[in-house]
């Protein structure tokens, strides 16, 4: 995929995985903030995929935050729509809007509810939040861009927790069977869903297996390390005429340490004594 | 009331056996107790709500009494067909419960709010539909429903609504309850409305306009004979429901009334057809959606005065 890259000459796109990381910081911190700030939930789950977001907005996706509707560009949809505040943070620190303008998160007589709704902001690209939905809307952005013969690329973001949907079995299945190589998913796994761990609400493993049976191509990576994440996205379609797969192992509350793993920071947020540790931790 | 409801809940699990409880992956800080009460009774069926439903139904096909819990929208939407074919075609003994009738959700959007479930749930055949007005009637709906043999949609707040009925009242599915007298006008209210509408009521009176205030926990089936007995007894009657225009209260009630051949001076107060743009709390949308009890008794006051 490295010479579609020339395709967005002149749109900032790095290699450089000391910056992407700089920007997962940066979300990290803006997440824990805006948390703290409102009260919001589901400050763990944006910390799980802020690795992933910022690989994806910073060195994969050919997005030119000037052009936001630009028919050629990639499409991103975060499927696991609670985790919004991450995708609002990247979208920020990506150009596509001030960051001022986080400030209308989750207030009265705001602009950003806590699941992204389409056009609330540039860069938001389908409304979510009930889970089991991206994956097929994506298939239908992807349909189109090879009805279209466009040679832009789908990215969608997956929960575990979702992977319990019929709806997400049923877009894997057509997915495959409409041959969408130009379809990337992305499980966001840090096994840890809104009431349980994942093996113990309702077991999804073998993953994996599952995934390459319905007819992915399917990668799995630690979803923490930028290289591998880069790799892998950057090598999509990991096979012709097969959708990817990518299961990235993560961490619920990934960077701050007494949220790491824990099923409570799905609903907390940090009183002032956390918020100042989260921020100490986060540099 | 979320939380009248799983303790009248876990109190009735204990006397009767055939109660099982299925959560769609939601529940933190509230169905901790059943979890290690009823290892075998309670369980959490991950985030897939049509499976959920369609589960509910063979449990209840096979003798069992099964409540499936998930946020109103998902319970209700998500799984429709389901709800329909397995649960009221077959006329199964399914308790359905939504948490976050109407805004309840609020900053979480329109994906999490629930303003057309009263719609779509009341067009079923064989479903009861009940919105209790605040926490007792949501504890004593949870021991009606229990009862019930049949399929019941339990359309629950998410929040602490405040306390409205400060005795126990009689509660009967189906079978509305007057809090307030009065024969100027009657408030019509059906779920967490019901504090507002008192409010409101209150406000009026000072104005010389003494409001009939009934609790119309049931919408389906429809409490016909107080819905006249107030078009014929007082003013002006009023629907109150945080429900869109299209199918609620306010379209059940219109019916009844239309069909009688009243000329009673009738309006629907709910929430325009349309989704919500600017974010906000359940109190910040009810107030820009004119559903504040300033706002209920504003619109009573110019409707009477005006006539229409």
């Amino acid at each position: 995929m490295k010479q579609l890259i020339g395709f967005w000459k002149g749109v900032f796109l790095t290699e450089d995985i000391k910056a992407v990381k700089e920007n997962a910081l940066n979300i990290r911190r803006k997440v824990v903030e805006m948390s703290y700030k409102t009260g919001a939930s589901h400050v763990g789950s944006s910390l799980s995929c802020a690795d992933i977001l910022a690989a994806l907005y910073f060195s994969v996706l050919r997005i030119d935050p000037k052009k936001p509707s630009d028919e050629k560009r990639d499409r991103f949809i975060l499927s696991k729509g609670h985790a919004v505040p991450a995708l609002y943070t990247a979208l920020a620190l990506r150009g596509f809007f001030p960051e001022k303008q986080l400030e209308g998160f989750h207030c009265d007589e705001g602009t950003l509810w806590c699941h992204p709704t389409r056009g609330c902001v540039a860069g938001i690209e389908a409304t979510t939040g009930s889970l089991g939905h991206g994956l097929s809307i994506g298939i239908g952005m992807a349909l189109a861009g090879k009805l279209d013969k466009k040679e832009y690329m789908v990215f969608v973001l997956l929960s575990d927790g979702e992977c319990d949907e019929g709806s997400t079995w049923e877009a894997g299945l057509e997915a495959s069977h409409l041959k969408l190589d130009n379809l990337t998913a992305i499980i966001d796994y840090n096994k840890l869903q809104a009431f349980g761990r994942t093996n113990e609400v309702v077991n999804l493993e073998p993953l994996s297996d599952k995934w390459k049976s319905f007819g992915f191509s399917v990668r799995e990576v630690d979803g923490h390390n930028l290289e591998q994440l880069m790799k892998a996205l950057k090598s999509v379609p990991f096979e012709k005429n097969k959708p990817s797969m990518i299961i990235a192992n993560t961490i619920k509350g990934k960077g701050v340490s007494y949220m790491e793993n824990k099923l409570k920071w799905h609903y907390k947020s940090p009183n002032d004594e956390e918020f100042k540790k989260a921020m100490q931790e986060l540099k | 009331m979320r939380k009248q409801f799983a303790d009248t809940l876990l109190c009735e699990m204990k006397k009767n056996t055939s109660i099982l409880l299925l959560t769609g992956d939601l529940g933190f800080s509230v169905f901790e107790e059943f979890m290690h009460e009823f290892p075998n009774r309670f369980f959490n069926m991950g985030v897939a709500e049509a499976n959920m439903v369609g589960v509910a139904a063979g449990l209840a096909l096979s003798g069992k009494k099964p409540f499936v819990y998930s946020i109103a929208p998902f319970v209700t939407m998500r799984c429709y067909e389901q709800v329909r074919n397995d649960v009221c075609y077959q006329n199964a003994d399914v308790k359905i419960v939504g948490a976050g009738g109407g805004f309840s959700y609020g900053v979480n959007g329109p994906t999490h709010h629930a303003i057309s479930d009263i719609a779509i749930m009341r067009a079923l055949p064989n479903i009861v539909v009940v919105c209790p007005g605040d926490p007792v009637e949501a504890s004593l709906a949870t021991i009606a429903a229990v009862k019930n043999k049949g399929p019941v949609y339990l359309r629950l707040g998410r929040n602490e609504e405040p306390v409205v009925h400060l005795k126990e009242p009689l509660f009967e599915l189906g079978k509305a309850i007057e809090l307030r007298k009065g024969n100027d006008a009657s408030l019509i209210s059906t779920g967490n409305m019901l504090n507002n509408c008192i409010t409101a009521a209150e406000k009026l009176s000072g104005k010389g306009i003494e409001c009939r205030v009934v609790s119309m926990h049931t919408v389906k089936p429809l409490d016909k004979s107080t819905v006249l007995k107030a078009a014929k007894e007082t003013k002006a009657v009023f629907s109150v429901e945080e429900h869109s225009l299209v199918g609620g209260l306010g379209s059940a009630v219109s019916e009844v009334l239309a069909e009688s051949g009243s000329p009673i001076l009738f309006k629907r107060i709910a929430l325009p057809d349309k989704f919500a743009c600017k974010t906000g709390s359940q109190k910040y949308l009810q107030k820009i959606n004119l559903l504040s009890a300033e706002s209920i008794a504003e619109t009573v006051l110019k409707t009477v005065e005006t006539g229409h």
